[in-house]
């Protein structure tokens, strides 16, 4: 592509382009719950990229004495600090290794659901006639739906692995943020830039690479990060329902589920996983809102 | 002539509904084509003979094309005739009639909490930002909306059922067993509507009219309660009622919890089972409520206020 006379006004912009991201950061450094959802998200990556180094037993090995004589399972004590689970196996080294499931997961299907969110967003508000109009009367069909429902019953059709269970959560969870790239794109698209783009003959689809995708980054940072909190609590409800990623692979929401007969006599095969879930997706949650108060403080709702 | 302009508002979302629907149902009819168990097989159960399998499939219709059988599929449905589930030999309609009184039991009463939950949270936050009060109350927030509802559930049947059993532990048999349930419902969203009724009433506090409110000497309270409040609630409305729309269509993971005979456990129960007409049935039954709850919100809307309409 022929590179085109650098302007007054590309000068004008990335300027204030500099200067609204070093906003943003001060802002954000400022931000004590932001820095702890920054910190809690740190930790997690930690917990999952190390986990061979970190977790005291074999997550998947069932212990003699991770049960008691009775067949139930060890409560928490010195080998095992938060308790056994109910084939004998280490709980901590399962949620430690159940962290890199969840964020995978999380991550990976967010990054699958921006993707084709922001795809179709752009598609759908920057082309008017029928591309356009026929992508987002698709969303509100997809929007229609029950949102759990129509996950399980897909990844029972498909049988549940790690790559179905991270294809059928992006596939359920673009519409959200296609509709808010679209409100988006129909506002940035009326703006003075995309004018002078079109004045100058820039064509649409430099318009829409070079001139609107730039605006929407802060709106694609926001919800990415929010969006991991969503899709965390999402893939651990399907693997509560049993159909997320299979045993004997440790999965939060699978312990949870293979724990609650036991939830009376043996309490932390609940408690711990389902804490690990909250932290999570509180550290997202809280890191995501401060980018948002950081970027565009118009935003807070 | 803006009653006119309302009417073809009101005409254009109903057709666009229409259109929704009629996707939703292609949708789930090719899905529910792609399933590899064979109908005829699990309706004729697993001892049948290969000859009463091949019969069933010809009483179904299951040879036909396609388009055909979707087409066929329409045509009954539009009579109000949903197809019979395999599993429970009963018709797709009438078992979803008789769970759905427990469902929408569920979802009032979480609408319910929800709002216990958030407008008392929210106010007292706004009365008083910055303060510990407000911190705690938005500290209990960020913890109610990152809690797996599963998960909840669970605690609060081992706390309030268990350790000190106020609630009753079993299935829906007195009024109370609702209670543990409809917490477990509405604890995100409640927490989440004092968020944003906190921020929404922080904003109209620096407006104009509050000022002059306050001027006239009324306690930060009462202007709270008169003028932030109500200004405050219309974006909690719509949400409300897509949170509705949502529970009403089945609330799987706390039904499946807490063994609550509603809408959202017979869908689950049914995709275990294969059963596709019920999971269709229940699917499109839940895609139509949300839709037409949407359109009633818009509408609401656009006559709360007008100007949506012209644009």
């Amino acid at each position: 592509m022929a590179p085109t006379a650098w302007t007054a006004a590309d000068d004008e912009e990335a300027h204030h382009y500099r200067s609204h991201w070093e906003l943003a950061w001060y802002r954000l450094r400022r931000n004590k719950a932001a820095l702890l959802g920054a910190i809690i998200v740190l930790l997690l990556v930690v917990a999952a990229v190390f986990a061979p180094l970190l977790a005291p037993h074999d997550p998947n090995q069932p212990f003699d004495s991770g049960m008691t004589l009775d067949g139930s399972p060890t409560s928490p004590n010195g080998t095992f600090l938060l308790g056994a689970d109910t084939l004998g196996r280490d709980l901590l080294s399962r949620i430690l290794y159940g962290a890199r499931v969840s964020l995978t997961i999380g991550v990976v299907a967010n990054g699958l659901a921006m993707v084709i969110g922001v795809a179709v967003g752009l598609v759908g508000g920057y082309f008017k006639g029928w591309v356009g109009t026929a992508v987002m009367r698709l969303t509100d069909v997809m929007m229609a739906f029950p949102v759990l429902l129509l996950a399980i019953a897909l990844v029972a059709v498909l049988k549940p692995s790690l790559w179905i269970v991270i294809g059928v959560i992006a596939f359920v969870y673009w519409t959200p943020i296609a509709r808010i790239v679209h409100g988006q794109v129909l506002t940035i698209k009326e703006r003075e830039f995309v004018e002078a783009a079109l004045a100058v003959g820039a064509g649409q689809w430099r318009i829409v690479f070079r001139h609107v995708l730039p605006h929407l980054v802060p709106v694609i940072i926001v919800y990415t990060t929010l969006g991991i909190a969503t899709n965390v609590l999402f893939e651990a409800a399907l693997s509560f329902l049993g159909v997320g990623v299979q045993p004997p692979t440790p999965s939060w929401g699978a312990m949870i589920s293979d724990g609650q007969n036991y939830y009376r006599s043996a309490p932390w095969l609940v408690l711990y996983p389902g804490l690990a879930i909250m932290l999570t997706v509180l550290g997202f949650s809280l890191l995501g809102d401060g980018l948002r108060d950081a970027l565009d403080p118009a935003w807070r709702d | 002539m803006a009653r006119l302009s309302m009417g073809v508002y009101i005409a254009r979302r109903l057709l666009l509904a229409v259109g929704v629907i009629i996707g939703v149902s292609l949708i789930t009819f090719i899905l529910a084509y792609l399933v590899p168990a064979d109908p005829a097989r699990v309706y004729a159960g697993s001892n049948a003979s290969a000859a009463t399998v091949a019969s069933i499939r010809e009483q179904l219709g299951l040879n036909r094309p396609l388009p055909v059988q979707y087409l066929a599929y329409v045509g009954r449905a539009l009579h109000g005739d949903f197809g019979t589930s395999y599993k429970l030999q009963t018709p797709v309609l009438s078992a979803i009639e008789s769970r759905f009184p427990y469902t929408a039991a569920l979802a009032g009463a979480g609408i319910l909490v929800e709002l216990l939950i958030g407008i008392p949270i929210g106010i007292i936050s706004a009365a008083r930002p910055r303060s510990w009060l407000d911190r705690g109350a938005m500290g209990f927030a960020m913890l109610g909306v990152s809690a797996p509802q599963f998960w909840l559930g669970l605690v609060l049947l081992y706390t309030f059922g268990y350790l000190w059993p106020i609630f009753p532990l079993g299935l829906a048999q007195s009024p109370s067993s609702i209670v543990l349930p409809a917490i477990t419902v509405g604890l995100s969203g409640g927490v989440w509507y004092a968020r944003v009724l906190r921020s929404a009433m922080l904003e109209t506090l620096n407006a104009d009219y509050v000022r002059t409110a306050r001027a006239k000497g009324l306690g930060r309270l009462i202007v709270i309660l008169r003028h932030a409040l109500p200004n405050a609630i219309t974006p909690i409305v719509t949400q409300l009622g897509l949170d509705m729309a949502y529970f009403l269509g089945g609330i799987v993971v706390v039904e499946s919890v807490f063994g609550w005979p509603g809408v959202g456990q017979m869908a689950y129960q049914a995709i275990q089972n294969d059963d596709i007409p019920l999971i269709m049935g229940t699917v499109l039954f839940s895609a139509i409520i949300i839709v037409l709850i949407n359109i009633f919100i818009d509408v609401l809307y656009a006559v709360l206020n007008p100007r949506v309409v012209h644009s």
